[in-house]
């Protein structure tokens, strides 16, 4: 029998994928999306008292602040908050294709976006090379030269900036590379024919963590590489 | 248990309609995304004074509350989850802003501890 076959089998199974303590899918499906929601809530507040953190010593030391994130690359930063909104309407249509029913496109769907975010992770760590290279780390030999090689603005408080833009963007990477082990079981899956248009609940909860994955981006990218780009408060 | 079978019934609707969102809807939040990424890498370079940051963070505001009403189907959501994503945001901005609040004032009073 082929897969083709076999979820053609699932479909006719109302309560294909439905535990037995659940009364029906739309039942089961709701507290899957509220457990789902709820543990997204907790990741919400852990990134958030990193926000706060951020907030409180932007507030303290600005000039620091605005001498290191002018250090990042905006045009790089834009272009790859683009690869994360592609990825995220490839998983948004993922999860279209589960609820159609279409094993191929879905299959294709999860594919790209597990290639888009691997294009994004490439091009942090391209970020993160050229930070090693100019001795943006925190640490012993951490020093910040603006574009004329002068010393930053502060430059003892920048490394408070580059230890918020490593911790807040590590933390985020290391969601996406937790979701590439996710999507790649998924895919294997979504392959064999296991997810129907009546239960494909992993594929949706799945795309609403990839979702949040993406908002936390949404706001690390005008926070860590939008500050004072004017230069106003530089010179 | 006749109450809890009516209950199911009208989620059962409710869900069938957030089943299939159409695919226009999601390529124009998308586009919006997008174009509004590039506006406020753009608007960052222009120097509006003290407005920038407010600026930057209303765009990535809008731009979540897209994501989460349209990608992740709040909009077409149960009530109860949308009370669950509402109070969590609040209890977000009780972090954030409680913790501001002390932060952006101190420095006003000449307070010891600032």
């Amino acid at each position: 029998m082929d897969n083709e076959t076999l979820m053609l089998e699932h479909e006719q199974d109302e309560h294909y994928g439905l535990q037995h303590h659940f009364e029906n899918q739309e039942q089961q499906k709701d507290a899957s999306t509220i457990g789902m929601w709820t543990f997204l809530l907790t990741e919400i507040m852990f990134f958030g008292g990193l926000f706060l953190a951020y907030f409180i010593y932007r507030q303290w030391y600005p000039a620091a602040f605005a001498a290191a994130s002018n250090n990042t690359d905006l045009w790089l930063g834009a272009a790859n908050t683009t690869v994360l909104i592609c990825s995220s309407l490839t998983m948004a249509m993922g999860v279209h294709a589960a609820a159609l029913g279409k094993r191929t496109m879905l299959v294709l769907f999860l594919v790209l976006t597990l290639m888009l975010g691997g294009i994004f992770l490439g091009v942090k760590a391209y970020e993160y090379h050229d930070k090693w290279v100019k001795h943006e780390i925190p640490g012993a030999h951490f020093e910040c030269r603006d574009e004329k090689g002068a010393p930053c603005a502060d430059e003892q408080h920048t490394q408070l900036f580059f230890s918020l833009y490593f911790g807040m963007t590590g933390l985020h990477a290391s969601h996406m590379i937790i979701g590439f082990g996710i999507l790649l079981v998924l895919i294997v899956q979504s392959w064999q024919g296991k997810f129907t248009s009546g239960w494909h609940t992993p594929i949706e909860m799945f795309g609403l963590y990839w979702h949040f994955v993406d908002i936390v981006w949404i706001f690390l990218f005008p926070l860590l590489y939008l500050i004072d780009r004017s230069g106003r408060g530089l010179h | 248990m006749s109450g809890q079978g009516k209950t199911a019934a009208h989620g059962k609707h409710e869900n069938h309609a957030s089943h299939i969102v159409p695919v226009p809807v999601y390529l124009a939040v998308f586009a919006t995304l997008i174009v509004l990424t590039w506006v406020t890498a753009y608007v960052s370079t222009v120097d509006l004074g003290p407005l920038n940051i407010y600026v930057a963070l209303s765009i990535a505001v809008f731009k979540a509350s897209l994501v989460v009403l349209f990608f992740m189907h709040v909009k077409y959501g149960t009530r109860l989850t949308k009370m669950i994503v509402g109070a969590g945001l609040f209890w977000l901005v009780l972090l954030l802003f409680l913790v501001m609040i002390d932060i952006w004032t101190r420095s006003w009073m000449g307070v010891p501890g600032r």
